[in-house]
């Protein structure tokens, strides 16, 4: 059974997120993580593995390369091996262009079963995998809140507003986890001393034969004209805390017939 | 020269602090008010490795250096110290004479359990008539036919009786003028533990009172040769006073870190606080004190790393750290105000548990001491 993650690296939740604004991308300089959402499929990796007893959890990351950090940390969590790719005619590759290049880079893997958080942390997009699933052509499942394998399928309980949806899809397919799936587990000591032994494979644009007019601002399909601030909601009321303002909360709700 | 942590320095850090925030600091003012001993921590902090960072593999631990002790250390001890005792005594004082001294048969039978952390160690050497005067013990242990029969009592004593308590290396005297140390199994006739001691701080870590009434021991539970107890507990307190230190460090930063929070929501006369200048020069003495802790503790651990001679900057750091973290954590809680004084304020506790970085594994006064036998007085 061979298991790849797709993961990113994204701002740290308490760092604040700057957009940049020569380039209107977001600001990565700052204190970076693993994307959270992504931890919630490499440990459901990796418990596949454990389960199974055999098989490789391979990390895949496209990103710029200090973000190899947040790839050793995947490392030190458990996956066997890491693949970066780097590149710097990369940069500004909208969803398009990531989908692309990480399909290039699963696809080498030959993996059985590919797992992706079911966003970025950052963007909140969760669109990715879809992209990733059609340039695959592989059977893609989302939202997935509970997982198992058997003979050559994947079972998937996919959360729904109403329930779940059961889904089975066959191998090799895409399934974006939810992040109800698993807690993930904290790299242990071991883990983290161990993660440099492990290999950590790092690609080129060129190594994975994408063209300069297939990644980058060239191989995007949307380009980002401006950015601004949500409008302000005009009809806001403020209520300070003077001992009184329970009872304004109350009245004022009332008022409108929403309690 | 660098002053760079390597990466695994660095994940490590991130690793525990996560884990402190996540795990530790929803429950911290809880266990502290109900005096509870963290089992649960206990053995989420084991599966991680953080039970024997610096026990080499072969004997069940994680092969840490001493770096990455303290830097797990510093992280727990800024959200609670409770649970930054435990590791720390258990490892320092507890499973750090086995590996120095123990025999290689000694090594087998203990480190394995002790260094996973399924089981915790202790280390008694005060008694109440024998704390900085050490050397006073009165504990006694004779020889008997092939057994140490062991009488006197111990006070302070951290991890000695929790439920997963495997044992205590004591201190005792085995001839006019000699001391020695003997390992004693929990659960042996003879061994008695107090209740928990009521403490103003690390109120969810274990401090008990022990009694040896003839207790027998057997005779090969001496660690290492009969008499060199002096030596041996001497060598183990320096390499316990980094991980003091780096709890002070760690405390300094964790206050700190409140402090400079609550600053920044915290309004008066129409603004935050944080924008006043005298908040300001408090948080920049503050962190100017934390960064010149930091180094003296790194310097002290890298300096043992290299097995090089550490015990003065131990000392060194134990001392200065336990003064810095007085003077971060009294303005931290100043900067609270009134809400500091409450219970619900995590600074509170934090400054209730300051006090004891000043007495434990050598009082301020000792530390001089020692620093000042170092330069040559």
């Amino acid at each position: 059974m061979r298991l790849a993650v797709c993961v990113k690296e994204v701002p740290e939740a308490s760092a604040r997120t700057r957009i940049d604004p020569g380039t209107l991308r977001l600001d990565r300089g700052g204190a970076a993580t693993l994307n959270p959402f992504d931890a919630h499929a490499l440990e459901e990796a990796l418990r596949i593995k454990e389960r199974t007893g055999e098989g490789e959890v391979v990390a895949v990351m496209m990103a710029p390369l200090p973000a190899a950090d947040s790839l050793r940390k995947a490392l030190a969590i458990g996956a066997d091996r890491a693949v970066h790719v780097a590149d710097d005619a990369l940069a500004g590759s909208d969803l398009v262009a990531t989908a692309r290049t990480l399909a290039k880079a699963v696809e080498r893997e030959e993996p059985d079963l590919i797992l992706l958080g079911q966003q970025g942390g950052d963007s909140d997009g969760a669109v990715l995998w879809s992209a990733l699933a059609d340039l695959l052509r592989l059977p893609v499942v989302s939202q997935a809140a509970s997982l198992e394998l058997a003979e050559g399928k994947v079972a998937v309980k996919r959360q729904t507003e109403y329930g779940y949806d059961l889904i089975e899809a066959p191998l090799p397919c895409i399934v974006a986890v939810s992040d109800a799936i698993n807690e993930p587990r904290y790299p242990s000591l071991k883990g983290i001393m161990g993660a440099k032994k492990k290999p950590h494979e790092t690609l080129n644009a060129a190594d994975l034969g994408l063209g300069a007019d297939e990644i980058g601002e060239a191989g995007s399909r949307t380009e980002v004209y401006a950015l601004a601030d949500p409008p302000s909601r005009g009809d806001s009321v403020r209520i300070e805390g003077d001992g009184a303002a329970a009872e304004k909360v109350v009245e004022y709700l009332t008022e409108r017939k929403l309690i | 020269m660098d002053f760079d942590l390597s990466d695994e320095h660095e994940l490590l850090r991130t690793t525990v602090r996560a884990f402190a925030q996540e795990r530790i600091a929803p429950v911290a003012e809880e266990l502290d008010r109900e005096h509870r001993f963290p089992y649960e921590l206990v053995a989420e902090l084991a599966e991680l490795g953080l039970m024997g960072i610096p026990i080499p593999e072969e004997y069940g631990g994680a092969g840490g250096d001493t770096l990455s002790y303290a830097i797990a250390i510093e992280e727990l001890t800024r959200v609670d110290s409770s649970v930054a005792i435990t590791v720390a005594a258990h490892t320092s004082l507890g499973t750090m004479p086995f590996l120095l001294f123990g025999s290689e048969e000694q090594k087998r039978e203990w480190l394995p359990e002790l260094a996973s952390g399924r089981r915790l160690a202790a280390f008694g050497l005060t008694e109440p008539g024998a704390g900085s005067d050490a050397g006073a013990t009165r504990t006694h242990a004779e020889l008997r036919d092939g057994e140490w029969i062991v009488n006197g009592s111990k006070i302070f004593i951290t991890n000695a009786g929790t439920d997963i308590s495997a044992c205590v290396t004591i201190t005792a005297r085995t001839g006019d003028d000699e001391i020695s140390n003997l390992i004693v199994r929990n659960g042996s006739p003879g061994y008695e533990i107090s209740t928990p001691m009521r403490k103003m701080g690390w109120r969810a870590s274990d401090t008990r009172e022990l009694s040896f009434r003839d207790c027998a021991v057997p005779e090969g539970n001496l660690l290492g040769p009969r008499g060199a107890g002096f030596k041996q507990f001497l060598e183990i307190l320096d390499g316990g006073r980094i991980s003091v230190a780096a709890m002070g460090l760690g405390l300094a930063q964790g206050a700190y870190d409140l402090a400079l929070a609550y600053s920044r929501e915290r309004e008066q006369f129409g603004r935050p606080i944080a924008r006043f200048q005298a908040i300001q020069f408090a948080l920049a003495d503050m962190a100017t004190e934390i960064e010149a802790a930091r180094g003296l503790v790194y310097k002290a651990a890298w300096l043992k790393d290299q097995v090089r001679p550490f015990a003065r900057e131990s000392a060194i750091a134990k001392l200065y750290t336990g003064e810095v973290s007085k003077r971060v954590v009294d303005r931290a809680l100043q900067i609270h105000g009134g809400y500091g004084f409450m219970d619900e304020y995590a600074i509170s506790r934090l400054y209730r548990d300051q006090k004891v970085l000043e007495i434990g594994e050598g009082t301020n006064e000792i530390q001089r001491m020692v620093i000042a036998r170092h330069l040559g007085l």
